[in-house]
C-alpha cells in the first residue's frame, strides 16, 4: 500500500524530469529568425543562418536539439528591418536648408557577431541609425540644392549605403537599401521663400498671359479695320466723287435725324432752285 | 483555423482539462510566429503543465489497473469507486486528444487567402483554398494571408499637417494625395522577407513618389503628366519592393489630387483666370471684328448696287437723291429761307421761346446755314 501510494509521485517526478529534459534539449527556430546557439554564454554555432541562394523550406529552420542545460538559444530577426532615421536638417552648398527624411533596410547577416558587438537587434538598429543620420547629413552637405532633388540623389543614396555598410558589418548587420523618404523645406522663411517666388512666378505667368490676349485682340481687331478698309476702298474707289455725294445724303439724313436744327436757306440754294419757278443755269 | 476548431471541441467534451486547452492553443493563435517567441523554457509553462496533467492521467490509470487487478479483495466499495472515477479520467482524457488529434489535423482556407504551413516554425507549403490535412498540432501550423485581397493605402498628408507637401524638380512646391493598391502576390516571401511589410510598402510608395516627383516639373505633376508619373512610381516600387523579396505585388499607383499648396492657392487660380480673360478678350475683338467686317461689306454691298443704278443715269439720279435726302431733312427742321444774297442777321425768336420753354439755361444756339 505504502509502496504504491509512492510510486505514482516517483512516476510523475520522472516524467515531469523526462518533459523537462525533452524541453530543453529540443527547440524549433521559425523561418523568421536566425538561432544562436550559446553554450556557456559563448556563441557555438548558428542555426537558420541568412543566407541569399537558400530556397524556402531549404533552410536550417524546424526543430533543432541542443545540449541541454549547458547551450542557451538566442533568436535574432532573419527578416529585413526597418531603420526609421529621424529627420535631418541639411545645408546645401549653396546654403539652402532642407529637412531630408531618410530611411534604410537593414538585415542581420551575421548574428554571431552581431551578438557578440551589440547583442541585440535593437542596439544594433540604433548604431546604424547613428551612423547612417551622420553619414547622411555629411554627404548631403557636400551637394548643392538642385542636386539633392536631382536623380543623381539615387547614387548619392548607393555610395552612403557603401561606405555605412562597412561600417554596419562590424555589428553583423548588411544595409539593405537607403533612401530618401524626404526632402522638403523647412517650415519658416524657406518655405515661405519658396511660396512667395512661386506666387510670383504665378503672377507673371497671368500678366503674361493677360497681355498676350490683348495683344491677340489687338491683331484680332486690326485686322478687321484694314479689312473694312479695304472693302470700302474697293468699293466707293470706284468713283470717289459719287461716293462723296452718296455719303454726305446718308450724314444729312442721320445728322438732321432728331429735327431739333434750324436751317436757314439762302435763294441760291440747290433745293430752292425751282423755287422761285426761275428758269436759268446753274 | 484549427485552434478555432479545436476550442469547439473543447467546449463539446466535459473534462476537467477543458479550461486548460485553450490556454494551451494560444500560442498558436497569434498572426506572428508562435514558436518565436517562446524559448525553450517558456512551452514549459502552461502546456507543459497540461502535459504534465496527463502524464498524471496516465500514471492514475495504470495504477487503477493495477488495483482492479492484483488488489480487488481490497477494501470493497472504496475500490469501486475508484474504478469508476479512473475509467471516467481515462475517456475523458482519450476523448480530448483525439478531438485534438482531429480538429488540428485539417484547416480550410477561404478563397480569398493563401495558407502557409510550417513544421515546427520550417516551412512546408502553400495551399489555396480549400480544406486541407495537415499533422496536428503543435508539429504543424498554419498562417493565412489574403492573397486576393487589394489593399489601399491613402497617402494624403504627412504627420501633422494636412497637406502632403513635395519638392518637384523645378523648386516648386506641389500638394499631393494618392493611393496605393497591392496585394500579396507570394505568402511565404511576405511573411518571411520583411518585419513589417505594410510599413515598408507605405514608405516605398512615399520615397518612390518623391523621386519621380523631383524629376518632373510643377506644371507637369500638375497635369499633363500625372497619369505617367503614377506609372513610373508603380514600377519603381515594384521594383525596389522585388528587391527586397517581399512577396507584394503593387497593382496601382492613383493619384488623386495634384494641387498647388494652399498658401498659394490664390496665384495659380489667378492665372487661370488670366487665361479666362485673355479668351474674353480675344471672344470681343472677334465680335467687333465681325461686326465690322460685316458693316463694311454692307455698306458696300449697298454703295454698289446705288452705284450701278448711277452709272446708268448719272444726273437724275444725283438730282433725285438730292432732292429725297433734302426732303426728308428739312421735313423735320425748323426751316427759315431769307430771300436775300449773302447772310443776313437772323433772330430766332419762335425757336428762342421753345427751347428756354424746355430747357431755361440753354443758350440759343448758332444760326447754321447751309
Amino acid at each position: 500500500m505504502a509502496t504504491l501510494t509512492r510510486n505514482p509521485a516517483i512516476l510523475a517526478g520522472l516524467g515531469f524530469a523526462l518533459v523537462v529534459l525533452a524541453m530543453s534539449s529540443f527547440y524549433t527556430v521559425p523561418e523568421t529568425k536566425q538561432a544562436v546557439v550559446l553554450r556557456l554564454g559563448k556563441p557555438e554555432r548558428i542555426v537558420n543562418e541568412y543566407d541569399p541562394k537558400a530556397k524556402l523550406g531549404e533552410t536550417g529552420a524546424g526543430l533543432t536539439m541542443k545540449v541541454p542545460f549547458i547551450e542557451d538559444v538566442r533568436f535574432i530577426d532573419k527578416r529585413i528591418m526597418d531603420l526609421d532615421i529621424d529627420a535631418q536638417t541639411v545645408l546645401s552648398t549653396d546654403q539652402l536648408r532642407l529637412v531630408v527624411d531618410a530611411f534604410a533596410r537593414f538585415r542581420i547577416v551575421n548574428p554571431q557577431r552581431m551578438v557578440e558587438t551589440v547583442g541585440t537587434e535593437q542596439n544594433a538598429a540604433d548604431a546604424l541609425k547613428r551612423i547612417l543620420a551622420s553619414k547622411l547629413r555629411n554627404e548631403l552637405g557636400k551637394q548643392p540644392f538642385a542636386a539633392l532633388l536631382s536623380p543623381e540623389r539615387g547614387q548619392l543614396m548607393d555610395e552612403i549605403q557603401s561606405t555605412v555598410n562597412s561600417q554596419a558589418k562590424q555589428y553583423g548587420a548588411e544595409i539593405v537599401d537607403v533612401r530618401i523618404k524626404r526632402a522638403d523645406l523647412p517650415s519658416g522663411p524657406p518655405l515661405e521663400a519658396a511660396y512667395a517666388r512661386m506666387a510670383s512666378a504665378r503672377q507673371q505667368e497671368a500678366a503674361t498671359i493677360r497681355a498676350q490676349g490683348n495683344k491677340q485682340a489687338q491683331l484680332v481687331q486690326a485686322e478687321a479695320d484694314a479689312s473694312a478698309a479695304r472693302i470700302y476702298a474697293d468699293s466707293f474707289g470706284k468713283d470717289p466723287e459719287f461716293y462723296a455725294f452718296y455719303r454726305a445724303m446718308q450724314a444729312y439724313r442721320t445728322t438732321f435725324e432728331d429735327g431739333t436744327a434750324t436751317v436757314i436757306l439762302g435763294p441760291n440754294n440747290e433745293f430752292l432752285r425751282e423755287f422761285e419757278g426761275r428758269k436759268g443755269n446753274r | 483555423m484549427p485552434w478555432q476548431n479545436n476550442g469547439e471541441g473543447g467546449g463539446d467534451s466535459p473534462s476537467g482539462a477543458e479550461g486548460e486547452e485553450p490556454a494551451a492553443k494560444k500560442p498558436e493563435n497569434r498572426p506572428v510566429n508562435p514558436w518565436g517567441e517562446g524559448p525553450p523554457r517558456r512551452p514549459m509553462g502552461k502546456p507543459g503543465q497540461s502535459r504534465g496533467g496527463d502524464f498524471d492521467d496516465l500514471i492514475r490509470r495504470s495504477q487503477e489497473r493495477l488495483k482492479t487487478q492484483f488488489g480487488g479483495g481490497n477494501g470493497g466499495s472504496g475500490g469501486g469507486f475508484d474504478v469508476g472515477d479512473g475509467r471516467w479520467l481515462v475517456w475523458a482524457g482519450g476523448a480530448i486528444v483525439a478531438a485534438w488529434v482531429v480538429f488540428s489535423s485539417f484547416y480550410s482556407v477561404d478563397a480569398q487567402s493563401a495558407a502557409v504551413v510550417q513544421r515546427f516554425g520550417a516551412y512546408v507549403s502553400t495551399t489555396g483554398p480549400g480544406v486541407h490535412f495537415k499533422l496536428p498540432w503543435p508539429i504543424d501550423a498554419v498562417e493565412l494571408r489574403k492573397v486576393e485581397q487589394i489593399n489601399i493605402i491613402d497617402i494624403s498628408s504627412s504627420e501633422g499637417a494636412n497637406e502632403n507637401l513635395m519638392l518637384t524638380g523645378d523648386q516648386n512646391i506641389i500638394n499631393l494625395a494618392y493611393t496605393v493598391r497591392w496585394k500579396i502576390r507570394n505568402p511565404e516571401s511576405f511573411l518571411y522577407e520583411l518585419s513589417d511589410p505594410e510599413k515598408t510598402v507605405r514608405e516605398v510608395a512615399e520615397s518612390a513618389m518623391r523621386a519621380e516627383i523631383s524629376r518632373a516639373s510643377l506644371n507637369d505633376a500638375l497635369g499633363p503628366q500625372r497619369a505617367q508619373i503614377a506609372d513610373r512610381v508603380r514600377e519603381r516600387m515594384q521594383e525596389l519592393l522585388d528587391s527586397y523579396r517581399s512577396g507584394v505585388d503593387v497593382r496601382g499607383v492613383d493619384i488623386k489630387q495634384a494641387d498647388p499648396p494652399a498658401a498659394i492657392d490664390g496665384a495659380f487660380k489667378d492665372v487661370s483666370a488670366a487665361q479666362q480673360d485673355a479668351q474674353q478678350y480675344l471672344n470681343r475683338a472677334r465680335t467687333y471684328a465681325q461686326a465690322l467686317v460685316a458693316k463694311a461689306q454692307g455698306d458696300a454691298a449697298g454703295f454698289d448696287a446705288v452705284y450701278a443704278q448711277y452709272r446708268l443715269a448719272p444726273e437724275v439720279t444725283r438730282k433725285r437723291m438730292y432732292l429725297e435726302t433734302m426732303e426728308k431733312v428739312l421735313a423735320k427742321v425748323e426751316k427759315t429761307v431769307v430771300d436775300a444774297p449773302g447772310v443776313a442777321p437772323y433772330l430766332p425768336l419762335p425757336e428762342v421761346r421753345r427751347r428756354a420753354a424746355i430747357a431755361p439755361a440753354e443758350p440759343a444756339p448758332a444760326p447754321a446755314q447751309r
